[in-house]
Formats: C-alpha cells, structure tokens, sequence
C-alpha cells in the first residue's frame, strides 16, 4: 500500500518511535516570535541548557509591534519589555533575529515563506497556531504551546502522537476567480465540517481547486487548517512551489537537486489510504461572510443571517452557542448580509495580507474613496510586502481612498498592539478569528476576503463583489 | 512539575461549547513574559464589565464555586490560538481537572505540559456532571471519578497518566536519546538556514 504524503514527512522525521503511538520528530525549522518565547528561555536558562541549534532556529517580531512610524519608541511599556526580552533572548543564545527595523520582519508565516526558509518535506513548528501556514509549500507545519517551544530549543525535537490523515478534495473551478477567492473556499469548508472538523487531523488538500490556486491562496487555505481544528493543513509541491522559493534570501544553494528529490517524492502514492476524506465542489461557491463568534458561523453573501434553530440543525448546544453569537453580535436573524453597515475594514494578518492580496483589494477600490461611515486599515504582512506593493504604486491607491497604510504586524488580527476595535464597533476583517473580543472588547468581527472586505469599505456595508467588474 | 493526587471538589459547570482559549485568557494578558499571575485575568473578559466589576451572572463569580478544581464544559474546549498562557490562568486559578466531550489538540497537549488533567467523556456524562450539586473526586491512578452515587471511569493514553502521575520533566527525559537525535542530524539532508 502506498503512502500519504503526511506519511512520508512524518516517517522520514522520526527520531526514536515509542509504543501508544507516539514518536520523537525531529524539527527541521523553528520559527520563534516575542509573544510565546519568554517563559521557554527562561526554562533553559534554569536548568542550565543552550539551543541545540541556532542554525535552525529563526525570529521575528510580529504579534504586539505597532504598525505606527517606526522611529517613534513603543509607549505600551509591558510590550517594549516583551520586545527587549526577545532581543536579549536571541542575543545570549545565538539566534537570527529580525528586529522591528529590520527590512525582513513581518508576520512570522509571511517571512517564512519570503525568505526561502520554508521549505517542502520540512518539518516546521512555531508557538502560534497559523503555523500550518507553511503547509501550503509541502511542510509539515504544526503550531505548538510554549512548554513544546522550550523542547524544542533544547532539542531540536518534539514529542508527538500520530495524527489521522484527512482528505480535502477542492473539485471544480471557480466562474470568477477573481470574486471568489482562497478565503471562500476555506470559509465554505469550514462551514462544512465545522470548528472540530479536523481535530486530530493532518489535512492534505488536492484537486484542481487546489493546483489552480497561487502560492500565495494556498497559503490562505492551510492557515485556516487550524480553523477547522486540525494539527496541520499539507499541500503537495509544484512547479508552482518550486518557483515560488527559487532564489529567495535563505533557498538553499544545491536548491535544485532538491528540487528534483521533492518533485519526484512530496506526493500522496495512488493507493495511499486516508483514515477521512471529504469532497466539495467550488463551481458555484460564493464570497463568504462570518456573522457569528466562530469562523463556522459564516454564510453566503447573498444570504440572510440563520435563526440560531436553522443553525444548530438540532444540536441544543450549538442552538445556545448561535443565539449567544447574535446577541454578541447584535444581529437579528433574517437580515440580509448586505444590509450589515461596518464601521471599520482590516485588511491583513497572516491569513490574507501578501502582496497578491493587497493587489486584489486595490482593484476594487482604484479611483474611488471609502465610505465616510468606515475608517478602513492596511497591515502589510511584511516589510517586504509593504515595499513591493510602494514599488507597484499600490500603496497610493489605497491612501487616495482613504486607506491608513501601516507597518507590518499581527496588528488588529488580536490587537496585542494598539490597533484594536471599540466596543461595540463592527469591523470586515481580512483575519481568521472573530471570535468574542478578540479584535478589542466588545468589538464585533466579520471574516472576508481581501476582495469583499475592499468592497465593504466603499459601500460601509457587505457588497457580493461578482457584481463588479474584477479582472 | 507537581505529582498529580488526587482531588476532591465540587464541579464548576460552565456550559458552552467551543471556548476558545481568547475567551480564556485575552490577548491584553499576554504581553507578560513570566508563567505566574495569570489566574486573575482568566476569562476576564467574562468574569469583568468594562469597570472591571464582577458579572453576577458569570458562573466563575459564584461563591458557591470558589474552591472548585473541576471545570465541567463543552464540546472543542481550548480551540483557537495556540496560546499555554490559557492553561497557566486556569492552573493558578486554581483548576486541575477539565471534563468535556472534546478538546482541542493543541490545548490538550499543553495540559500535560502543566500538570492539569483533560478528561474526555461521552456528553450525556458530562452533562449529568454538570449538574452534579456534590463533590467529585478524580482518582487517576485508577481512572475513575466518584460522585456520591456513583463511579464513572474514563481513559487516558498509559504515557500521559505516567507524566501526571510522576511529575515527569519532558525535556530531561528527550535529552536521555541525545544518542538518536546525533544520529538523525548526521543523515538529515536538510540545509541549515543560516
């Protein structure tokens, strides 16, 4: 019987494989940012350990940095001593580090990728839960707590117990790529099978849904893997892949016999068994928009919010949950998703803030100026994005309408930074969470792509974007 | 890490599915750069109004449940962010035992890192525990929860009781297969970045 592609990684990384399932995988990168990493230098430092490799290890800061001018010092004090911290950290234990000056700190699964650090057949973990990002290129990318970043730095390795393989077939194509978008399909999926869906799972997505898509909106898609509940989301490499990496600042030197070895290897065998697939058809998908406190809680745009019974399907819990949902919210069911007025638009955060995204967004607002009724925000997902939209001009499109156009960061994707909503306010957010609170108290999250947030903007409500004209 | 014993409490039910660990603890808490202090922001933005008053309606605010070291909830408890910080709140709040029909995975791994015990439980269980008025005790080493009516046992993977059970630091038992690890690097194929 063949191997799944997940297999190959996993069998190929592990280091020593006990009884109950559980195996000692080997970590090929460690990607480590200010938020998670205290607590775990601190443990080395206690008990006398170093980081086994240096080599291997990279940092950035990304989650409470401001988006402001950089040259202005940080007024939130308990985050300019988190900053320190990683500084020194780095410093005393040999780590490479891109500080908030440096011309390559961004979001950590935004420089990754940038930078050639990512790699296919790798095995990756970060202490943050986007980590699946790195997926989209053939890595097996997990997300992992601050004890299992501690472990890691002392020794390169991480005990884990074999997840499940499952299936995602994206069949079909899209009428207007350029409407409907990666975040749709994840939405759409998401919805499908729900927050937990992919608990316990390791996700490989395939399918001409798949392959269609640019590195850029395959990396849309395994980021949300985590949305679903899974460990990691896992995409076969291509040509595609391939490219993408050639001639980054970190690709490795013999890149190309590499390249060889992962094309003819990184891919699931014809008879490879997964323990759960699921299929869906993306012909007639629609731009997507969350209405509740969950990404699961998300419909079509052309439909009206559920009552929490339609939701719940009988489920008594999830009934309590849609109906707390609302009342957070201040929803009522029945009302039509584009008769919701936003007050504020975010476009960024690791889910959708690279340069095809910010280039998507611009079209649908060129020429044109934001509703008076919305502040809207750009966050760039790294320096390196910011720069190559300002060599394109695109920066200017979104400042003449109105736009802030900010500095690179996490941003108002949690608001660990002082980008945060008011209570009470209503965002369109190109971000994955809009869970209670987690943009500022009180404020109230909507998920949608670059495209329908862009769109929102103009209107100061939700607007289906296959009625404009968008090449 | 503290042996796990066994516990004694009455239950605090907190009865909703999908908690995520935002919701445990907020992303204003996380800035702090120690592992102490963090129960008295756990689920602040719940137990607090915007004057940082007590919500009376918040079970956590009930004086009936201030001595509770079970939580009893719902269905993909710890979804979210990868964040250990939520376990920390929950571990000096006091918490040490979670019953719900499901866990995240990162959040249940992150469990075991800091000597609280998950226990997963079909949902009928666990909401006829949640309106157990009694105390409850959690025996571990033989699987077993007690009301005062009756013994309900439940599972857990024979290396994670070990680890509660013992106390057992991770890293120190790793280093004890520094022989393999050395092993692996010299065959590894994978370039270093720097």
């Amino acid at each position: 019987m063949g191997k799944t592609l997940f297999e190959k990684i996993w069998d190929a990384h592990v280091v020593v494989e006990q009884e109950h399932n559980l195996s000692l995988i080997y970590v090929d990168r460690h990607l480590v940012h200010e938020v998670t990493s205290p607590q775990a230098f601190d443990g080395l430092r206690e008990n006398n350990r170093i980081v086994r490799r240096p080599d291997l290890t990279i940092a950035t800061m990304d989650h409470n940095v401001p988006t402001n001018n950089r040259s202005l010092p940080i007024l939130d004090q308990t985050s300019a001593i988190q900053i320190q911290t990683l500084e020194k950290n780095c410093k005393d234990f040999g780590i490479k580090l891109f500080d908030i000056n440096s011309p390559n700190q961004g979001i950590v699964h935004v420089i990754g990728p940038q930078l050639g650090i990512t790699l296919p057949g790798t095995t990756i973990v970060c202490g943050d839960s986007h980590t699946s990002t790195h997926g989209a290129f053939g890595a097996l990318a997990f997300g992992i707590g601050t004890s299992d970043v501690e472990h890691v730095l002392a020794s390169q390795t991480i005990w884990l117990e074999k997840p499940k393989s499952f299936e995602i077939k994206v069949e079909g194509k899209r009428k207007n790529p350029h409407a409907v978008t990666a975040k749709d399909i994840i939405l759409t999926i998401i919805k499908n099978i729900g927050t937990a869906g992919g608990t316990g799972t390791v996700v490989e997505y395939s399918g001409e849904g798949i392959t269609d898509l640019s590195m850029e909106q395959r990396m849309t898609i395994c980021n949300m893997s985590i949305e679903a509940g899974a460990r990691a989301g896992l995409i076969s490499p291509d040509e595609k892949t391939f490219d993408y990496l050639r001639n980054r600042k970190y690709t490795p030197k013999n890149y190309e016999s590499l390249v060889e070895y992962w094309g003819e290897n990184l891919k699931t065998d014809s008879g490879a068994k997964f323990d759960k697939t699921y299929t869906i058809h993306i012909d007639n998908i629609a731009p997507q928009v969350s209405w509740g406190t969950n990404p699961g809680m998300t419909c079509d745009v052309t439909e009206s919010i559920p009552t929490p019974k339609d939701y719940s399907k009988g489920d008594r819990n999830q009934e309590k949950a849609a109906q707390k949902a609302l009342e957070y919210m201040d929803l009522k069911s029945g009302t039509p998703i584009t008769e919701i007025a936003i007050d504020r638009v975010f476009i960024g955060s690791c889910t959708n803030a690279r340069l095809d995204d910010l280039i998507e967004a611009s079209k649908v607002i060129k020429g044109q100026k934001i509703s008076e009724n919305v502040s809207a925000m750009v966050v760039p997902g790294s320096q390196m994005v910011k720069r190559q939209a300002e060599e394109l001009g695109i920066d200017k499109i979104f400042t003449n309408a109105n736009f802030e156009w900010r500095e690179a960061g996490c941003s108002m994707c949690l608001g660990m930074n002082p980008d945060i909503l008011l209570p009470g306010e209503r965002c369109a957010s190109t971000s994955n969470r809009n869970f209670e609170g987690r943009q500022g108290v009180g404020g109230r999250t909507h998920l949608v792509s670059p495209v329908m947030a862009a769109a929102a903007a103009l209107e100061g409500h939700f607007v289906d974007v296959r009625q404009l004209d968008l090449q | 890490m503290e042996k796990f014993k066994k516990i004694k409490t009455i239950v605090t039910p907190l009865d909703q599915v999908n908690v995520d660990t935002d919701q445990i603890i907020p992303k204003q808490f996380l800035k702090l750069v120690q592992k102490s202090g963090f129960g008295k922001y756990l689920f602040f933005n719940w137990r607090y109004d915007e004057s940082e008053n007590q919500k009376q309606n918040f079970v956590l605010n009930n004086q009936k449940y201030q001595n509770s070291q079970i939580l009893v909830t719902g269905d993909n408890f710890g979804c979210g962010s990868s964040r250990e910080h939520a376990v920390w709140a929950l571990k000096d709040y006091g918490f040490l035992v979670i019953i719900a029909p499901s866990f995240a995975d990162i959040f249940y791994s992150n469990c075991f890192k800091n000597g609280i015990l998950p226990i997963t439980l079909e949902e009928g269980i666990v909401e006829k525990l949640k309106h157990e008025s009694e105390e409850l005790e959690v025996d571990l080493e033989n699987q077993i929860l007690k009301t005062n009516s009756e013994q309900i046992s439940f599972d857990i993977d024979s290396h994670k009781k070990k680890i509660l059970l013992e106390g057992l630091d991770d890293i120190s038992q790793t280093l004890q297969f520094e022989d393999n690890i050395l092993e692996f690097e010299k065959q590894s194929k994978v370039p270093s970045v720097l």
